[in-house]
């Protein structure tokens, strides 16, 4: 067995015996044996997770209705398959204009679904759904953010001493973010018929426990001093909230909100998509029918709004509380 | 709390008057909250109209909720016993039977001249049913219902909770059930707290057996199939059970899982090295810059549903869509978060492994990737904790996974149950990697972030 300094020999940092002490030889030695060990365990974890994604990999394949290699050649014609008439029907599909291939089939029955305002004017149907969404998504962004304002408060350590207290309103907050809303969509369906409101619930259930999370460790993360000031003046609770706390944390409560409010767009055309109206059933049938030019029209109408409504939140974001708390944040989603 | 703090009025004027800045609010100070309230709460009104909620509200059938969500914790036997031509009553069960063949149900009881006794709950409050006359107990009084023609008629002292309906008589015992009494047939729901058949349904040889059974025939029973032991055949049974369909279930709910995770790591992969390209001081070209980043933002905002719909019409219903959905969603999401954190880290690492003449590759090795894996990794994590629950959602689209299966089940409208137990899966699954992800995030990174 050779000694470390002529193993080490090659090395840049190893050296001689005569430059490396031996304490630094023996530092050396111990950081080698570290550096193999950590390689020897990294080692196994990829292979572990290899093994994992690759076994995942064959799952899905093997659950799928159709196999992924086997599929793959055809991809390429459902996209040749999925061309408009003519890239005028997206106008015409977007804006409900009479299309000159109109043979009274679903496809081309875009005039048919305008919605009049008056005798003469009306609304493109995928704009009116798009409108729709929209405000499904700001009620109840508005709804369930003032809800998760109040619940926040009972659930920061700094604030509620009661852990009892503490431990109920997390865990109702845990349940609600984790429920599956499609799952309260259908619900509520089922009893209310179809329509927003499913969607509406479902979607401000969700935001409440999304939002009530992040509030509370905004609020925990306050600074304590204004409250201890309010309290050595005799304040109660209620007042200590409202003027120690709550000047705080509003700007980062809004800028969740804004944030969950863009997140809440998405989250209606989804819910849409499996029954609560809007824009997210008019796709979903569209492209299931196989209507080219809707299905183009209605993508091209949901990049727009999304990319529109990116940059306003961001803007106003900007506008009211500056760069600092400004960062891409659909983490706590 | 009445000890208000109060000064002197003169103390109060000196205050108003040496700091005006404090005491004098500009207008939007003032009154911005409360114009913004106003504004929000004509939005919500005029939303409440647009949308309808008013009728929705008073015209939604709040009897089938109050249905709905007893479903969800308990079950309803629902035998028809219909009249037969010679003067007997027979029974039959609906598809999803509970009991099996021939069994001895204590609350359905055979009676003299052919009928059956219906009990709900105790002696008191049962239905006698026989062919001509069904004999309604409430309270331990008895109310004859009399079968004429195409018509059932009961006697007019009634009480409320017995009552006509047209041709027919509906008795309703609250939660222990209720029974709907027509000329040919009576229709009995009889309500039972829990899952009816949760562990084998009829069919199973392991079926109507006590836990103390089952655990001996596990341990030190007889094989009840020579083949297969006792453990593996009640696996299988457990499994195959055809009203819950576990196998199914857990299949499913191992897709969503499968979604999330490949999506999420595939993503991952894909962003990594693209985030380096898109960083605009490690790649100095600013065309590659601007073409990246644009290309993350398409990936990202074409949303997740519109990604997992166009793939379910290429390769099929299944998890594949799923993966790709949230791949490409992830991958663009994950592209401008890296993207930023690489354009965040401090030269000088760099700047010190190039200057003992490292190559390009090297230099952002040991120069950048040790400061910005962690947050890589952290968010990451979060996304995979989050596609964890989006899975089920776009699953219901169609991209596999137990989306599709809960629409299925809710559906039916009679499926309740099965949608709770698959809740209840869910909020577990999703419980249980919230504090995987926790645990390994912090382990990763430490606490502060």
């Amino acid at each position: 067995m050779a000694t470390i300094s002529e193993q080490n020999s090659g090395s840049p940092l190893g050296g001689h015996g005569s430059r490396l002490g031996p304490a630094a030889s023996l530092m050396m030695q111990h950081y080698r044996q570290q550096l193999r060990t950590r390689r020897v365990y990294t080692a196994i974890s990829i292979v572990v997770f290899l093994a994992v994604l690759i076994a995942s990999l064959k799952f899905a394949n093997d659950a799928n209705a159709g196999k992924f290699f086997e599929r793959l050649p055809y991809f390429f014609d459902f996209i040749r398959s999925f061309v408009p008439d003519s890239p005028m029907e997206i106008v015409r599909a977007m804006f409900d204009l009479p299309s000159p291939y109109a043979d009274g089939s679903l496809k081309y029955n875009y005039t048919a679904d305008r919605h009049y305002i008056t005798d003469t004017l009306y609304i493109p149907n995928f704009i009116y759904q798009l409108v729709i969404t929209i405000n499904i998504a700001l009620v109840s962004t508005i709804i369930g953010a003032t809800l998760a304002f109040l619940l926040c408060f009972f659930a920061s350590t700094n604030l509620v001493g009661a852990g009892a207290t503490r431990f109920v309103v997390r865990r109702i907050m845990e349940v609600m973010r984790a429920f599956p809303e499609i799952v309260i969509a259908g619900l509520l369906t089922a009893i209310l018929s179809i329509g927003p409101i499913a969607a509406i619930i479902a979607i401000t259930v969700h935001t409440v426990g999304a939002l009530g999370k992040l509030f509370f460790e905004v609020v925990e993360n306050s600074d304590m001093k204004p409250d201890e000031g309010l309290r050595a003046a005799g304040a109660n609770w209620v007042e200590r909230v409202r003027f120690a706390i709550v000047p705080q944390v509003l700007p980062n409560f809004v800028s969740y909100t804004l944030l969950r409010a863009e997140i809440n767009v998405r989250a209606s055309t989804i819910i849409g998509a499996v029954g609560g109206g809007g824009i997210g059933e008019v796709f979903r049938l569209a492209i299931g029918r196989d209507h080219a030019a809707k299905t183009y029209a209605i993508i091209i109408l949901l990049l727009v709004s999304i990319i529109i409504i990116d940059q306003f939140s961001a803007w106003l974001r900007r506008r009211l509380i500056g760069q600092q708390s400004f960062e891409f944040g659909r983490g706590a989603a | 709390m009445s000890s208000v703090p109060t000064i002197h009025a003169s103390e109060r004027e000196r205050l108003r008057s040496q700091y005006p800045q404090v005491f004098h609010r500009s207008f939007m100070q003032r009154y911005g909250l409360v114009i913004g309230s106003g504004i929000v709460a004509v939005y919500l009104a005029i939303c409440f109209f647009a949308f309808n909620v008013g009728p929705a509200f008073m015209n939604g059938q709040w009897d089938r909720a109050s249905l709905y969500v007893q479903d969800w914790y308990s079950w309803r036997a629902q035998p028809r016993l219909r009249f037969q031509d010679d003067g007997t009553v027979k029974v039959q069960w609906s598809s999803r039977g509970q009991y099996a063949q021939g069994a001895d149900i204590f609350w359905l009881q055979p009676i003299d001249n052919g009928g059956y006794s219906v009990t709900y709950g105790s002696e008191g409050d049962r239905l006698d049913v026989t062919t001509g006359r069904v004999d309604v107990y409430v309270g331990g009084t008895v109310y004859p219902v009399t079968i004429s023609g195409d018509a059932a008629t009961v006697v007019a002292d009634a009480p409320s909770s017995i009552v006509q309906d047209g041709n027919k008589v509906v008795v309703n015992y609250g939660f222990e059930g209720q029974a709907e009494i027509r000329s040919g047939q009576v229709y009995v729901q009889r309500r039972f707290l829990g899952w009816a058949n949760f562990m084998f349904d009829p069919k199973s040889d392991f079926w109507g057996k006590s836990w103390g059974e089952l655990a001996a025939l596990a341990t030190f029973g007889e094989r009840l199939d020579p083949n297969r032991t006792n453990i593996r055949h009640m696996v299988d049974d457990f499994l195959g059970n055809s009203v819950w369909q576990h196998s199914d279930i857990l299949s499913k709910l191992l897709q969503t899982l499968v979604m999330a995770f490949v999506g999420t790591l595939l993503g991952t992969l894909f962003a990594f090295p693209l985030a380096f390209i898109a960083a605009r001081n490690i790649t100095r070209n600013r065309a590659a810059n601007w073409g990246m980043k644009r290309l993350f933002d398409f990936l990202r905002s074409v949303d997740m549903l519109i990604w997992a719909l166009f793939f379910t019409r290429s390769f099929g219903p299944g998890p594949i869509p799923g993966i790709a959905a949230i791949f490409f969603t992830d991958a663009g999401a994950l592209g401008k978060v890296y993207a930023e954190a690489v354009e965040n880290v401090d030269d000088k690492q760099r700047e010190g492994v190039k200057s003992v003449g490292a190559s390009p590759v090297i230099v952002n090795r040991f120069g950048v990737v040790p400061q910005v894996l962690p947050v890589f990794i952290s968010q990451s994590l979060y996304f995979w904790e989050s596609n964890t629950r989006s899975a089920t959602v776009i699953g219901a689209v169609g991209a596999g996974g137990i989306g599709l299966k809960l629409l299925e089940a809710m559906g039916t409208n009679a499926d309740w149950d099965k949608v709770a137990y698959m809740v209840l899966l869910i909020l577990l699954v999703v419980f249980v990697f919230d504090s995987i992800s926790n645990a390994l995030r912090s382990r990763l990174i430490g606490t502060q972030h």
